[in-house]
């Protein structure tokens, strides 16, 4: 009886001694969480809403609630906003066309070959000891006017005297795949690197050829992988403003939403609508991101 | 049911096989026939490459040498998927994505095979799983999921089925049960069944031929029945049951029986049951075929056996016998197993005892104990 009284007593003092341990762990991330996240994301959300002031110069805004700004910008901007989103798509499945190949050679058949596969991984990440800015640049002197590639095309002939790389939507794609092949390869690769071999054999023991093998059986077990590389690239490729940028492989026809972002708030000085061009990105990223977890079913990503 | 069982068994055979892997020979030099319809078992310890031999038979690994035919055609080329064999990993290898029902019906589809999910469906059946056809492996438990895996095997009618120690993961009661449905249905569809495993009673329970293997050889192969009353090595004659062994050289040979000369006890072996009649040879008697006497040494004759004195040094319980261990001086320790018919042992530890066995129960080895450095 004792005993029984006793117990609730315990539990009632425990509880919020707990809880207050568990508050102190938890105290540094949501200090990181406010100071980094809420802030700036409600700073931008206010911006996206100023008005400028009545008589004011360049650059003068004051508070103000005016939605009338994303109107605008997708009024403006519609086709870059387009651009963005279908660069980023070709680009991420070309990353994903050239990085399966090569992580599941990494991850799979080069398994019992520790060696081998080092050296492949750090090839796969050895771009990123050299700055990106300084990668772009060295890309914009490959397709420049009058570098060896645009010289090879013109002698044979499959690019007229008056046309050039730069500028073109190829270049930039290519750009924007080369940038950001390494966070396809890497989840992919430790994707792959735990598939189970055994299975592939109990395919082919049950009659299955290695392509419905692969189709079967390796490509469902590397959907998650597939998914996690997926959304590293595209996330960062629809909001990239180096790649396409005229300083770089770009040419203002292939200003891509973050080109936009910039010049209005860097060189415009319009920050309304640079700040509602960013909330409208993030918000139709974490929309697209929803969408295509659930159709994959891997949402234990999130 | 029967009607779907279109597929009958296929001979196996296998000429000269040997399997290297990198700085170690797995398999040696392994030649093996498997009429069809039979019900054979490979049984052997863990590591002396059973997994090794089934990966070849369905095509998982080539062979450094050597020919594998089924059905009298040479497949020792052809990739897994060509040929007419289905395999019951050890490990299961089911695929997680996929439902128990899908699983099963894997090998169906990729034959194109008309109404895959219905006989998947039979198939489960067949192993009592069909109310679980929805779920997950991974929400099976180990016997559960081995049971999926010989469905998947089974469901395809194989010319071949190749079982690696199926019922390991089973409890005593379910193996049992499995050991009897896996032959009935076996005999039911008369396909040829290799079945693997390290459970000597499992093998010799099952199959029509069991082949003991040992270090990538097989050291003996034949009827249960043959293997166990004669043994002819020192390895089959332990791993088959036991065996009480004695070495010795040859005192005297003629055309019925074999003699050795052990620490002054003569024993005895027909010589249609020795493997070997000249210098020193190993003769052996199962513990069940011995008996012990107390008070007096029961006459030796031309028929029975006899060594003694030796001393009771542990008596043990196991139910449907009492497993008796004797000292005899000079010559060791012999395991004699007594019925346990309800009369209570009168011995007692430390009681002097002899130890008899008829001369038509031993049996003749033909290999040699390696010599561990005691001496013995
Ligand atoms: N891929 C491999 N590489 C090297 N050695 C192997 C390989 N597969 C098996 N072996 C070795 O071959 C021997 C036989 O293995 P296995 O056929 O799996 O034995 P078991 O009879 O237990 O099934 C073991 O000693 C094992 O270590
Ligand atoms: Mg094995």
């Amino acid at each position: 009886m004792a005993t029984l009284a006793l117990k609730p007593q315990k539990l009632a003092t425990a509880q919020p001694k707990k809880s207050r341990i568990v508050l102190l762990l938890l105290l540094p991330g949501l200090i990181y969480l406010g100071l980094f996240f809420i802030t700036p994301f409600a700073a931008l959300i206010t911006t996206s809403l100023q008005q400028p002031v009545l008589g004011g110069g360049i650059g003068q805004y004051q508070p103000g609630l005016e939605f009338g700004n994303y109107a605008f910008v997708v009024g403006e901007y519609l086709e870059q906003i387009i651009r963005s989103f279908i660069y980023a798509t070709v680009a991420t499945l070309l990353a994903l066309a050239f990085s399966y190949p090569i992580a599941y050679f990494i991850g799979v058949k080069a398994r019992n070959y520790p060696i081998l596969q080092g050296l492949m991984l750090t090839l796969v990440i050895a771009p990123f000891f050299i700055s990106f800015l300084l990668r772009t640049f060295a890309w914009k002197e490959i397709f420049g006017q009058d570098s060896w590639v645009s010289n090879l095309l013109r002698d044979t002939g499959l690019m007229a005297d008056n046309e050039f790389l730069l500028g073109t939507p190829l270049v930039v794609i290519f750009g924007l795949t080369y940038n950001f092949i390494p966070f396809m390869t890497l989840p992919l690769y430790t994707n792959l690197e735990r598939l189970d071999t055994a299975l592939l054999e109990a395919g082919s023991d049950l009659y299955a050829k290695p392509a419905s093998t692969f189709w079967k059986v390796t490509f469902p077990l590397s959907i998650p992988g597939i998914t996690s590389g997926t959304l590293l690239t595209f996330i960062p490729i629809a909001g990239d403003y180096v790649t396409a940028s005229r300083s770089f492989l770009g040419s203002p026809n292939t200003a891509m939403l973050g080109n936009v972002i910039e010049s209005n708030f860097l060189r415009i000085q319009d920050y309304p609508s640079a700040a509602a061009l960013s909330v409208m990105l993030m918000a139709a990223i974490v929309v697209l991101v929803s969408i295509y977890i659930r159709r994959t079913g891997t949402e234990d990503l999130l | 049911m029967a009607a779907e069982f279109v597929a009958r068994g296929a001979d196996l055979e296998l000429v000269g096989i040997r399997k290297e892997f990198p700085g170690f020979v797995a398999i040696e030099d392994l030649d093996l026939k498997i009429p069809a319809g039979e019900f054979f078992a490979l049984l052997g310890p863990s590591g002396c490459g059973k997994t090794t031999t089934l990966r070849l038979v369905a095509g998982l690994d080539s062979p450094t040498k050597g020919k594998i035919l089924i059905g009298n055609k040479d497949v020792t080329a052809d990739k897994p998927h060509e040929r007419p064999v289905n395999t019951v990993f050890q490990n299961y290898a089911l695929f997680p994505h996929m439902s128990v029902v899908e699983n099963v019906a894997f090998g169906l589809k990729q034959r194109k095979v008309s109404d895959p999910m219905p006989k998947a469906v039979d198939a489960l059946k067949l192993v009592e799983l069909e109310h679980l056809a929805q779920r997950r492996p991974q929400q099976l438990s180990g016997g559960q999921q081995q049971r999926v895996a010989l469905a998947r095997a089974l469901v395809n009618r194989p010319s071949l089925l190749l079982l690696d120690e199926p019922l390991g993961a089973l409890d005593l009661k379910l193996r049992r049960q499995m050991q009897v449905e896996l032959k009935a249905i076996q005999m039911e569809v008369g396909l040829t069944f290799l079945h693997v495993t390290h459970d000597q009673e499992e093998a010799m329970d099952m199959a029509d031929t069991v082949a003991v293997m040992n270090k990538g050889r097989i050291e003996q192969m034949g009827a249960p029945e043959a293997l166990y009353e004669r043994p002819k090595t020192i390895f089959v004659s332990k791993f088959l049951g036991q065996s009480n062994l004695f070495v010795g050289d040859v005192a005297e040979s003629n055309a019925d029986s074999v003699s050795i000369n052990v620490a002054g006890n003569k024993i005895t072996v027909p010589t249609k049951r020795a493997e070997k009649t000249t210098g020193k040879i190993v003769i052996g008697v199962r513990p069940e075929k011995a008996t012990f006497h107390e008070d007096q040494a029961p006459e030796a004759s031309s028929g029975l056996n006899v060594i003694g004195p030796g001393k009771i040094i542990d008596i043990r319980f196991t139910g449907v016998s009492n497993q008796y261990l004797i000292e005899v001086p000079q010559i060791g320790n012999i395991t004699v197993f007594a019925q346990n018919v309800g009369k209570s042992p009168v011995t007692e530890l430390g009681a002097k005892v002899w130890v008899s066995w008829k001369v038509e129960h031993s049996f003749g080895l033909s290999d040699l104990p390696v010599d561990n450095g005691e001496g013995k």
